[in-house]
């Protein structure tokens, strides 16, 4: 078990390890999703919430069960259970609470279940060992770092409406270079902390 | 060792999605329950009390209120639209596309995305309140063409429908998610209150036409009806054109069969559209008609190549090619298209060039 505090692996798992420009996790909703910013940031709160929840609920099972009774082959298929039951009751709790965020959301609300950053979060930390503290604090900085992702292309994509881009870049495919950039950007972090 | 871990891995998954199953439907109990909900239809008219949680559009037909809706409530076709003066949330974004900025003022939503969480307030027109459900008994079946056929329904308990030329009823069907509504315009003419015929073109996987084409005679049919807001023209002098193609015959026959019932002498024109001789039907009908009505006149046009043993003297090409070739510029005139979306913007330009209004044009689009 690392000795990395968990405040750092938050920091790291933001900017850092960012799960979306570092290990390209959970793309396929990062792209259909950011044209615009209030729909990005209603998916990323939700996102952060999932992540945070699953992390914690997936340690608890994977410590408490999965190892005393030697099923830790067991990991994936559980993770996803999990990951796939409770993204259901957040559906029910923001369709009663926020109607509108739910039908913002549309169907990439359903399509947190799979995505991969949900489950790459789970199985990194039980791959890097983290302690339970550690593993929120990586739960809660993988997820802000992917709605940070997923608003800054949400930005960049709303402004580029005004832009001439070549048309056969339009849509995905600037939206493509415009992550590889991001990506780039974020590596100016790396020096600062690691947590493999 | 080596078999047990089998099975425990089997137990305690199972195990795990029990629990989860479990703890779904307890937050279900919770999240998902509004408790009764009051329904107020045209200020007081008529008051209904429903389980909050279901769309406006089933609690309206839960208390016999039959909105007009032919996706049968997955947001789709817009035709669902009421006013909602209070307590109906914000509007959606999966209804914006079917709403003006006019409507989303005056309160207008669609009623099958409206979903019942507190008391509301609606206004319904009343055409609609008068819509009813209806019980039938099929009384025959004819095969119009290979994929095409006429479904006579006859009302049950000497039940009358009302229906103008041109308007349409929805079929309740099954499916394995609940009934499901589907439009068809009725074929019949005014003068039949009794019944209600019906052209059906068979849908490869459709519900509504796959539960049709499997009727037999006498069995049952429940549908609502009459919906749409077609008036035919009541002056005599006014020429009315019917324009369909493929299988858009239905509400022409009714418009063109009720017209010449009341006004014998009336000037009328029928364009039809098929691709081959397979898809002609209703031809020597109509031919015999012309002999009795002679300011009536039926043109049908094929717009595939002939085959070779394939014989026809009528026109080729598309049909918007002969209405343009037929009609002459500047008479009034009413038209009423039905049929794909392809032919209604060729014809509706067509009509154009010959003078027609847009509000003189009217149709039905599938």
């Amino acid at each position: 078990m690392s000795e990395t505090s968990a405040w750092v692996i938050l920091i790291a798992a933001i900017f850092t390890n960012n799960i979306l420009l570092t290990n390209f996790l959970g793309m396929c909703s990062f792209i259909a999703c950011s044209s615009q910013i209030k729909t990005s940031l209603g998916l990323g709160t939700a996102v952060v919430f999932v992540m945070i929840m699953t992390t914690i609920i997936n340690y608890i099972i994977y410590h408490f069960i999965l190892v005393p009774f030697h099923l830790g082959h067991l990991q994936f298929i559980v993770f996803i259970a999990v990951i796939a039951g409770f993204v259901q009751f957040v559906e029910m709790f923001v369709e009663r609470f926020s109607p509108k965020l739910y039908f913002a959301l549309g169907i990439f609300l359903p399509l947190i279940t799979v995505n991969c950053a949900i489950l790459g979060a789970s199985l990194f930390m039980i791959i890097r060992n983290y302690s339970f503290m550690q593993s929120i604090g990586f739960g809660m900085g993988a997820g802000i770092g992917w709605a940070l992702a997923i608003v800054l292309l949400a930005g960049l994509r709303q402004k580029m409406r005004y832009s001439h881009v070549p048309k056969c870049f339009e849509g995905v495919a600037i939206a493509m270079i415009v992550t590889g950039v991001l990506a780039m950007t974020f590596m100016g972090f790396a020096g600062m902390v690691s947590i493999q | 060792m080596g078999f047990s871990i089998y099975l425990y891995s089997v137990l305690s998954f199972t195990g795990l999605v029990i629990l989860l199953a479990a703890g779904l439907m307890i937050a279900e109990r919770f999240l998902i329950n509004y408790g009764v909900c009051k329904l107020d239809i045209n200020a007081g008219e008529k008051p209904l009390e429903v389980v909050g949680g279901q769309t406006l559009l089933s609690s309206l037909y839960a208390g016999e209120i039959f909105i007009p809706s032919a996706c049968g409530g997955k947001g789709s076709c817009g035709y669902c639209k009421i006013t909602v003066t209070s307590g109906g949330g914000p509007v959606l974004p999966t209804e914006t596309p079917y709403l003006t900025r006019k409507e989303v003022r005056s309160g207008v939503r669609l009623a099958c995305q409206v979903k019942i969480r507190e008391d509301i307030y609606v206004r319904i027109p009343e055409d609609f309140l008068n819509v009813k459900l209806f019980s039938s008994t099929v009384e025959s079946i004819l095969d119009l063409t290979h994929d095409i056929k006429e479904i006579r329904l006859k009302l049950d308990d000497s039940q009358e429908i009302s229906q103008r030329p041109g308007q349409y009823v929805q079929i309740q069907a099954p499916s394995p998610d609940g009934p499901v509504f589907r439009a068809y315009s009725i074929s019949s003419p005014a003068y039949e209150p009794t019944v209600v015929e019906l052209n059906v073109r068979l849908v490869p996987g459709g519900i509504g036409s796959t539960y049709l084409h499997n009727l037999n005679v006498d069995d049952k049919v429940a549908f609502t009806g009459p919906y749409g807001d077609f008036y035919l023209n009541e002056d005599p002098s006014v020429e009315i054109i019917c324009v369909g193609g493929g299988c858009g015959m239905a509400p022409m026959k009714n418009i063109i069969y009720s017209l010449y019932d009341r006004w014998p002498s009336r000037s009328c024109w029928l364009f039809f559209g098929c691709r081959t001789t397979e898809d002609i039907f209703y031809l020597e009908r109509f031919k015999e008609l012309e002999h009795r009505h002679p300011n009536f006149h039926v043109i049908y046009a094929l717009s595939d190549q002939l085959k070779p043993e394939e014989k026809w003297d009528g026109e080729t090409g598309f049909i918007h090619l002969a209405v343009d070739k037929y009609l002459e510029h500047g008479i009034p005139r009413q038209a009423f298209l039905c049929g794909p979306p392809l032919m209604i913007e060729a014809v509706t330009r067509v009509l154009g060039e010959k003078g027609l209004r847009p509000d003189e044009i009217f149709y039905d689009e599938f």
